[in-house]
């Protein structure tokens, strides 16, 4: 069961959290972006084995969102 | 049988049980396995392939045979085993897989056909005419136990404990782990899997700091949190750890478990060994033990398995055993297989440089043949009793499990833990109490950040003899077992790397070896050192299966723990929820919300309740409780701006009191959610979306506004549970609510459709809005939600004179089919874009890159044939089509399908069959008659724009 | 290769079981092949089976970095079925079962199919309508589904709770009786004594570790064991498609995340099809060992670990205990997890990557098994002409680019 480092909480169990994804920059405005592109952002993954970065919510907690990066062979979490 | 005095057993507390039907006794103390054991019960049990009869082999968690059914208090364990379980008066005892019983199985015959039957045999065979003519018989022959119609409705707890350190294991390293970091100040639990703790101080005489070792255990505990009976399962991340309880003396009877999750930050694995066995011809026959084991069943219950004594070891630890067994009175003899002996005293006889050969007898062990490893010389001598040491396999589960890393050691034939501090005891390789002792202690210590303690003392043991590694006697003679339950021979490994299976992995999955119940607690390390013999390859480099979660099988019950009947996924209930009960209604699971279908009257079917109510909600007045919907407050300066980038329709030029219908949108463009948007002020919005989504819309927005627009100033609240909503809608919906009492202006011009307006009803905050899902004037009520039924049974007083009946979500459904408004999951699924829905304005118009807009114009999203949200007419009027008939074009084998019917009903205003669906360029079919499959039927139907009734929507103004 | 039969078995057994060969030699890998499979698992070994059998190409290598097998192929729960809602996915599907239906006697290696059906279950009246949709879909693709009612599903699985105050009760379902298990070791191994049988080397313990392109295009890959030219490749690696993606120099659309599994201790007979929940997710058979084999959904991070956690472990048992109360008495003997590679729209990706030479079979998320002959027979068919087979053609990737997707999760009725 991962431990996971809410910015605001601190160190809090894994059922208190919904993971939300691989960070992305979106591309605006909609009308300067091929399709290709659009793709990319909305379905591409790195899907990293090894550090990953990701985007957790404290969903059970406090709301925040955030950034960390995590080893997916591993579990663990290298920078918060 | 039993001896007359000695073992940890209440000898005043006879426990009567039966075993097959047969009446024994027993003590409290025992297991059921030192009781059969006591009353000279040598077949156990029949292993799983070949049904040949199996006697019991260790005395905790590595026994392999011992698998028997157990029923006591109603309560029953079909697989249970019988060396874990503690004896009770009155238990019911049953062996199991066999027929008529284990002593007598008639499928012992099969045995007589092994040479057919060797491991992997079925992937060779079967395949003619298909493997299903074959499978029924060979499913009656597998399985263990049977599921019997007793069932299991104990409750099971879940606790959570955090410590500073966990230590798995309460032998003598585990405690003085425990006494040492205890000492220390650290936050420490203990867990060990035996009613008293202790470990080996419990069957091995010792004395630590001067006082016997049991009674140094008990002095110990107090330092720290103990759970005994309790058995660390599972190694999980982050320091986390699953523990099974079982709480034997709980009120609510034998067996209850208690699952415990455990968070340490620090651990140490006092894990102990498990005992070998040798592997040698006939080494499977019942009255074969492991040495370690007699002995715990001498010391533990006065049970003496055997009058006649052979000691077959490769090492030092079994003459332990010879020792008490002679003490017992026992005629003991030691077969030692190395060429010196180990310590011998006076009056043990010893055999160097000799190992059984063969076994023989024909309901239990009744002689060995004994001889040098070559087999150049046997010599048959009397037994009932064979107890065998072939080495220490450290118990590495959990280490492994962990993270941990193995490594071979030769000298010692075992696989070690490279586990630094975190590991003590014999999981280490140790053999002896005092170094078991010195390493707890500095473990603990470690652990608690060091301290000056000193180490318990007890006397120095001479160095131990080296063991001598046999991993196979005399390879080519007769059938030697390697995993005991599955049956797996020597043989079976060898044909295993003859054809290719040569990974450990590979081993396993193909002769089954480690897969049994004992989970290869007793096989694995023979097995892959036999693997390694035969594909020419050093122990080392063959490895160790994967260490995986459970350590012992866990009950499923215990598991789920309180998530058992109502708790599974509790439901949501409306505030008024006992009011709705009281009145009839039908609650069904509404996107996890309990929530009246509709109110039934005594006598009266659901459809008809739903075609009254729907009627006189047309006609007349109807009542529907709306508390589930969402309610998101959306404020701050940027509001406006924010929530204009979230929506797919426009809501920033909303003026304050008006409301708008609109629809939230995916990235990929989907239609995720729909509502109406109220906008209360210049910087204040309230959201209402659908009941199931509310969680997700404002999850979304937080997303959003978090990652994406972080700067904008908007702050979001979910009060779906603060307001009680209810919506009176119909004809006579004006006139209830000018009786109201509230301060809002209901007129026509001071609340027109889609506006809304705050003010008091007696004295209550309230929110009127007028918003309509029937297509009939309708008011939706909102009021803080405990005052829920106050407000429901005074609308319900005040609209009987004007005919108002409440009615439900399904009735509510038919309403809104009639004038096609479209339910979210229904009538759109995964898939469905607002261009499907007809509503494209937005695309066109809005010029801010709102959330999926870009999706919107791939050329998916924007091909002519797409599926549209259209109306059909049966053309039987009497005959409503299933929701999910499919429009087809083409004859049987070439059909195609055109779309589906997502809502269908008898129309209360039209007296017929009216139905919705996404059908194939369905706009531009209007007019045409299409063909209506389901399950293999036709009917025909013709398209129609989506609304039956009122078009116009004249009806919202009345 | 020796053939395997009941007379072999038989002669054998007065042989004492010595004469048997071994299934798959243990080459060297040569310098070059005419096509190189990346993986080891069921999709690679029936693409090379299948590009040896049916297109006459044997220069063909499978490299597998561990065990063949070892993968996702050896940790699923053995489910086979072809019911799907799109007419695409009914095709693809079905092709991989009916392939099923003959395996054992092609390969000459019983892989234990027992099409015992697969009762798929419906606790709402909602769930029941997408059900219809789901069925009427599948008959008019020819998929032989059938609707069933509470009753017809509780006479198939005596079991089932019938409590109607169960959380989840039971509303109706659907079964499709050609749906069933099979022994998921036995398919790779058959299929890789048959391919080693005609001439297509197996390669154990070599991991690729980059590829060799030249203008562009990938003509051989490095690996642990050296350096191997290939006509073409094919990349079968499941949840490690973006590892390999990644070496390549592309993205997919796929995330790979932990799928527990879990076996309880064997019992005598009690559970006949195999059933899958619409509420929790969970799916659960008994093995021919007596086993239950069960599982639902996903641990809901990327994870490469092949471990699960125990708060998504029980919440699996959970749901099972709540449709299945008699196995309350049961114990969790075994359990591990996968390493699934999930596609975004729950659809496999077939077809070119975006690197000349280098072919993708992957994405089958939590569904690859019951593809397996299906996923082999395809992406043979493509290393060998070059070109999409129509059943393939509407997974390649290009999907995402043009936004027509084929959404199994929508199709059944999960929102995403």
């Amino acid at each position: 069961m991962l431990l996971l480092p809410c910015p605001h909480c601190g160190l809090r169990d894994e059922p208190e959290f919904s993971f939300g994804g691989e960070p992305a920059i979106r591309p605006v405005p909609a009308s300067a972006v091929d399709d290709a592109t659009w793709a990319d952002y909305v379905y591409l993954r790195s899907n990293e084995k090894g550090p990953h970065r990701e985007v957790w919510c404290h969903s059970g907690g406090c709301g925040q969102w955030f950034v960390l990066t995590r080893d997916t062979a591993t579990h663990a979490v290298i920078t918060p | 049988m039993r001896l007359p005095t000695g073992g940890r057993i209440d000898r005043s507390k006879p426990l009567r049980f039966t075993w097959d039907g047969r009446a024994m006794t027993g003590y409290a103390g025992d297991s059921i396995a030192s009781a059969l054991l006591a009353n000279g019960v040598r077949i156990v049990a029949r292993s799983f392939k070949y049904h040949r009869p199996r006697g019991i082999w260790g005395a905790g968690v590595d026994e392999p045979n011992a698998v028997v059914d157990v029923v006591w208090q109603g309560q029953h364990d079909p697989n249970a085993r019988a060396t874990l379980v503690p004896l009770r008066d009155g238990m019911a005892v049953r062996g199991v897989n066999a027929f008529p019983n284990v002593a007598f199985d008639v499928f012992g015959a099969i045995d007589l056909f092994h040479r057919f039957l060797p491991a992997g045999f079925y992937y060779k065979t079967f395949k003619w005419p298909n493997w299903q003519r074959f499978e029924p018989r060979i499913r009656a022959m597998a399985g263990l136990g049977r599921v019997g119609t007793l069932r299991d409705t104990r409750a099971y707890e879940t606790r959570h404990a955090k410590c500073d350190l966990l230590i798995i294991g309460g032998g003598p390293a585990g405690l003085a782990a425990l006494r040492a970091a205890g000492a220390g100040g650290v936050s420490v639990i203990l867990a060990d899997d035996q009613p008293e703790l202790g470990g080996s101080l419990l069957t091995d005489p010792a004395e630590i700091d001067g006082v016997d070792g049991a009674a140094w255990a008990a002095s110990v505990a107090g330092q720290g949190r103990v759970l005994s009976r309790t058995t660390v399962f599972g190694a999980y991340d982050d320091g986390s750890y699953g523990l099974l309880q079982l709480r034997d003396h709980a009120p609510e009877g034998w067996g209850t478990a208690r699952l415990w999750v455990v968070r340490a930050a620090k651990v140490i694995f006092a894990t102990g060994s498990i005992e070998r066995p040798l592997v040698f011809p006939d080494n499977d026959r019942p009255g074969i033990m492991s040495a370690n084991a007699v002995r715990r069943f001498l010391h533990g219950q006065a049970v003496l398995p055997g009058r006649t004594v052979i000691v077959a070891t490769n090492n030092d630890s079994a003459y332990a055993t010879a020792h008490a067994l002679a003490a017992a009175g026992a005629s003991v003899l030691v077969a030692d297989a190395r060429g010196e002996p180990g310590p011998v005293a006076a009056g043990l006889r010893v055999l160097p440089a000799t190992v059984p050969l063969a076994t023989g007898g024909r309901r239990g062990l009744a002689w060995v043949d004994l001889g040098p490893q070559d087999g150049a010389r046997r010599e048959r001598v009397p037994a009932d009793l064979l107890a065998v040491s072939g080495g220490w396999s450290p118990a590495v589960h959990l280490f492994s499990q962990g993270g941990g890393t193995l490594r071979w050691d030769e000298a010692l034939a075992a696989f070690l833990p490279d586990g630094g501090e975190t590991v003590a005891g014999s999981i280490t390789g140790a053999a002896d109490l005092a170094t078991c002792l010195a390493q707890g202690h500095a473990a603990g210590l470690a652990a608690a950040g060091g301290g000056d303690l000193t180490a318990p003392r007890t006397a120095p043991a001479p160095a131990p003899g080296k063991i001598l590694p046999v991993w196979q006697i005399h390879p080519s003679a007769g059938r030697q077992w390697v995993d005991l339950q599955n049956d797996v021979t020597a043989k079976d490994v060898g044909l295993a790397a003859l054809e290719g299976y040569r990974s450990v992995e590979h081993l396993k999955r193909y002769t089954t070896l480690g897969m049994a119940t004992d989970q290869g607690k007793t096989s694995n390390v023979n097995g892959l050192a036999l693997l390694a013999a035969a594909t020419g390859r050093g122990i080392a480099e063959v490895g160790t299966t994967k260490f995986r979660p459970p350590f012992t099988p866990v009950p499923l019950a215990a598991l789920a723990g309180s998530r058992h009947g109502r708790l599974v996924a509790p439901l949501r209930e409306l505030p008024a929820h006992d009011d709705h009960l009281a009145l009839g209604a039908d609650m069904r699971d509404y996107g996890g919300w309990a929530r009246p279908g509709c109110y039934q009257h005594i006598g009266e079917t659901v459809i008809a309740a739903i075609a009254r109510e729907a009627e006189n909600a047309r006609l007349r007045l109807g009542l529907f409780d709306g508390s589930s919907l969402g309610k998101i407050e959306v404020q701050g300066a940027d509001a406006a701006a924010f929530l204009n980038l979230m929506y797919y329709n426009e809501v920033a030029n909303l003026r304050p009191g008006r409301l708008r219908y609109c629809l939230l949108l995916r990235e990929t463009g989907v239609v995720f959610d729909d509502g109406v948007v109220a906008r209360l002020a210049a910087d204040r919005y309230l959201l209402s979306p659908s009941s199931s989504h509310t969680a997700g819309v404002l999850a979304m927005l937080q997303a959003w506004h978090q990652t994406e627009y972080p700067t904008m100033q908007v702050a979001f609240h979910d009060v779906t549970a603060a307001w009680a909503t209810f919506a009176v809608s119909g004809p006579r919906a004006r006139a209830l609510m000018e009786q109201l009492g509230s301060t809002v202006d209901v007129s026509e011009a001071a609340l027109p459709h889609m506006a809304m307006a705050e003010g008091t009803l007696h004295g209550l905050p309230c929110r009127m809005a007028r918003v309509s899902f029937t297509g009939d004037t309708s008011y939706e009520i909102s009021v803080p939600s405990s005052y829920a039924t106050a407000v429901w049974r005074h609308l319900l007083d005040l609209g009987a004179p004007l005919g108002m009946m409440p009615y439900g979500i399904e009735t509510l459904s038919v309403l809104r089919a009639e004038k096609g408004y479209i339910l979210i999951g229904t009538d759109t699924d995964g898939m469905t874009l607002p261009v499907d829905l007809g509503l494209e304005g937005p695309l066109r118009t809005k010029r801010v890159d709102f959330v999926g807009k870009r999706s919107l114009l791939t050329p998916d999203a924007t091909r002519a044939d797409r599926r549209q949200f259209v109306g059909l007419l049966p053309d039987d009027p009497d005959n409503v089509p299933a929701v999910g008939s499919h429009t087809v074009t083409g004859q049987c084998g070439a059909r195609r399908s055109l779309g589906w019917i997502t809502s269908a009903c008898m129309s209360p205003l039209l007296k017929r069959s009216i139905a919705l669906g996404m059908i194939e360029g369905g706009r531009a079919r209007t007019g045409e008659t299409v063909e209506i499959f389901h399950l293999g039927g036709i009917t025909r139907a013709t398209i129609c724009a989506p609304v039956f009734v009122d078009p116009a929507g004249e009806r919202l103004h009345g | 290769m020796t053939r395997y039969s009941a007379f072999n078995l038989l002669r054998q057994g007065f042989a004492g079981q010595t004469g048997w060969g071994a299934a798959w030699r243990d080459p060297t890998p040569k310098q070059r092949y005419d096509a190189i499979i990346i993986g080891g698992g069921g999709h690679g070994l029936a693409t090379a089976y299948y590009l040896a059998k049916l297109h006459g190409m044997t220069k063909v290598a499978v490299l597998e970095r561990g065990w063949i097998g070892g993968g996702n192929t050896g940790r699923n729960t053995t489910i086979v079925r072809s019911n799907y809602f799109f007419p695409e996915s009914a095709a693809l599907y079905d092709l991989a079962l009916r392939l099923y239906e003959g395996l054992s006697q092609d390969i000459n290696y019983n892989i234990m199919l027992s099409q015992r059906g697969v009762v798929q279950i419906a606790h709402s009246e909602h769930q029941m309508e997408l059900m219809a949709r789901s069925v009427n879909a599948m008959l008019i693709n020819g998929i032989d589904v059938e609707l069933l009612s509470a009753d017809d599903v509780h006479r198939e699985v005596p079991l089932l709770n019938r409590d109607p105050a169960a959380r989840y009760p039971i509303h109706g379902g659907f079964v499709q009786r050609r749906a069933g298990i099979a022994r998921h070791d036995a398919v790779a191994w058959g299929y890789a004594r048959a391919a080693n049988a005609l001439g297509v080397d197996i390669i154990q313990n070599c991991e690729v570790t980059s590829f060799q392109k030249r203008d562009g295009r990938v003509v051989g890959v490095e690996t642990n064991r050296g350096a191997i030219e290939a006509g073409v490749v094919g990349l079968t690696v499941a949840g490690h498609s973006g590892v390999l993606a990644a070496k390549a120099g592309f993205k997919l659309p796929i995330q790979s995340y932990a799928l527990q599994a879990m076996v309880s201790e064997p019992v005598k007979p009690v559970l006949d099809t195999v059933i899958l929940s619409g509420a929790t997710g969970i799916y659960c058979s008994q093995s021919d060992k007596g086993e239950l084999v069960f599982g639902a959904g996903l641990d809901l991070y990327p994870s490469y670990a092949q471990r699960g956690g125990l708060p998504t472990g029980q919440t699996i048992v959970a749901a099972l205990l709540d449709m299945m109360p008699a196995f309350r008495s049961l114990k969790l003997l075994r359990q591990w997890a996968g390493i699934v590679d999930v596609c975004w729209d729950y659809s496999p990706l077939i077809g070119p990557s975006p690197v000349e030479g280098l072919y993708l079979n992957c994405g089958w998320g939590t569904g690859g098994f019951k593809a397996i002959p299906g996923g082999g027979w395809l992406l043979a068919h493509i290393l060998a002409t070059g070109r999409h087979h129509p059943i393939s053609a509407p997974f390649d990737l290009h999907r995402f680019t043009s936004g027509r997707l084929i959404d199994e999760a929508a199709g059944a009725g999960i929102a995403h």
